[in-house]
């Protein structure tokens, strides 16, 4: 069991039976955050912080990141519940549109008469 | 594939100007030196607070101190930012802290000197902060991505510490005679440790080829110190000051100004351990850990109550 210094004993009480020997020496989780720098623009990830809430990781994202108003919207997403590809499966995932030439504008051959298409 | 290809395609990678991202495949040690270079500049950037926030009481102004507190608070997110980046590589927060509070990992050295009057935090702005963004402005193209954006954030931020620095310099320097010799009395006390921020010479410094190799620096210690001399000079002219260096001369052959010996002596003293201020500013960060050891758990405790509210609600 760890000391809580000047906690007063009321506070340690309620903590006591919270497993907090469990949640001592845990890191909060991270999330990552994304900001929309204003309207009309989609939110972009900005960053990472460490929160134990959702409350707390947007006062955190707000300090970290909106020091000077960066942003008019904040998303935070808890990390662990972000999945991400693999740069193993670069491959598999994105060469086959490599080859797909006709899916761009550019593959179409018209004349030059023509101005506007 | 074979560890050795591995390591030829990561360094064709890195030739074509390609940025590295944290789950890519990459050499154990540029890993480990990246984890090394990011964490000890993240401890910089808050250790580095408490030079300064020794002042924030102080300030002779209330501009003086909105603007003092500001540039505090953006070390805070610095340091943040950089702990992030570093997270991305698999070491823990806590872990570096840990290697913080217990002192093996490093910090700038340049904190363990006084801020023993108000003009040492008008020539931190000026010179520290002057260092820090010449080493920062060359990072924001290292080869790994997560170092390199948080890089750009901090420099956007970065500019305003320098500019509030020199302005307090000036204002002092337009003061009285009093006011002006303690503006100069701090530049003789804070120029050669500013120089060694940029760590030893290149011929003493055997990990700067490879981190040069890997993009990971784009210019050698030499290279970046001789910029900040040649920029620092006509700043200081500017201020009316005099650089306490009396080898100091332009050198018209090289396009860059010749300067005198630096006690490297010092520098490693101080690096080791045995700076003005390295126990307590070391003492300083194991007490705000110490001392914030109940907040954290009250947090999480907060926390883990409010989810079994929520769950209790929904269960209802």
């Amino acid at each position: 069991m760890v000391t809580h210094g000047t906690v007063p004993n009321r506070v340690t009480h309620k903590l006591a039976n919270k497993k907090i020997e469990i949640m001592s020496n845990q890191e909060f989780p991270i999330w990552e955050v994304f900001i929309r720098s204003k309207n009309g623009l989609e939110h972009r990830h900005v960053g990472s912080l460490h929160a134990t809430d959702a409350t707390m990781a947007m006062e955190n994202a707000r300090d970290v990141y909106t020091r000077r108003e960066e942003g008019v919207s904040i998303w935070v997403v808890e990390s662990k519940n972000i999945t991400a590809s693999n740069p193993e499966n670069q491959g598999e995932l994105f060469e086959p549109a490599k080859d797909k030439a006709y899916r761009h504008p550019t593959f179409y051959e018209l004349p030059i008469e023509l101005k506007h298409m | 594939m074979k560890i050795e290809d591995l390591e030829k395609k990561f360094q064709a990678r890195i030739d074509a100007g390609q940025k590295i991202e944290p789950k890519d495949w990459m050499p154990e040690k540029y890993r480990k030196t990246h984890i090394r270079q990011i964490s000890q500049h993240a401890h910089s950037e808050i250790v580095g607070m408490l030079p300064e926030g020794n002042w924030v009481t102080r300030t002779p102004t209330l501009r003086r101190k909105v603007g003092l507190l500001a540039k505090v608070q953006d070390e805070a997110g610095h340091g943040l930012y950089l702990y992030s980046a570093a997270e991305t590589l698999g070491i823990s927060r806590d872990e570096m802290f840990h290697q913080l509070h217990t002192g093996k990992a490093k910090y700038s050295s340049i904190f363990n000197y006084p801020t023993m009057t108000w003009a040492d935090i008008g020539t931190i702005g000026w010179l520290v902060d002057g260092a820090a963004i010449i080493n920062q402005v060359m990072l924001t193209r290292t080869s790994f991505g997560p170092y390199a954006r948080a890089m750009v954030r901090i420099c956007k931020e970065e500019s305003f510490h320098q500019r509030q620095g020199f302005e307090m310099i000036l204002t002092l320097c337009n003061g009285t005679e009093v006011q002006k010799a303690m503006a100069q009395d701090a530049l003789n006390r804070w120029w050669w440790p500013s120089l060694m921020m940029f760590g030893p010479r290149d011929e003493e410094s055997p990990n700067t080829e490879q981190s040069v190799k890997w993009k990971i620096k784009r210019k050698t210690n030499d290279e970046l110190r001789q910029q900040f001399i040649d920029i620092t000079v006509e700043q200081a002219k500017v201020a009316g000051l005099t650089i306490p260096d009396p080898d100091l001369k332009w050198n018209e052959e090289r396009g860059h100004h010749d300067f005198g010996e630096i006690d490297w002596t010092e520098f490693w003293r101080v690096v080791k351990g045995n700076g003005p201020l390295n126990k307590e500013r070391l003492k300083a960060r194991n007490d705000a850990w110490n001392n914030g050891e109940w907040v954290r758990d009250a947090a999480m405790a907060h926390a883990e109550k409010q989810t079994q509210k929520e769950a209790l609600k929904k269960a209802v």
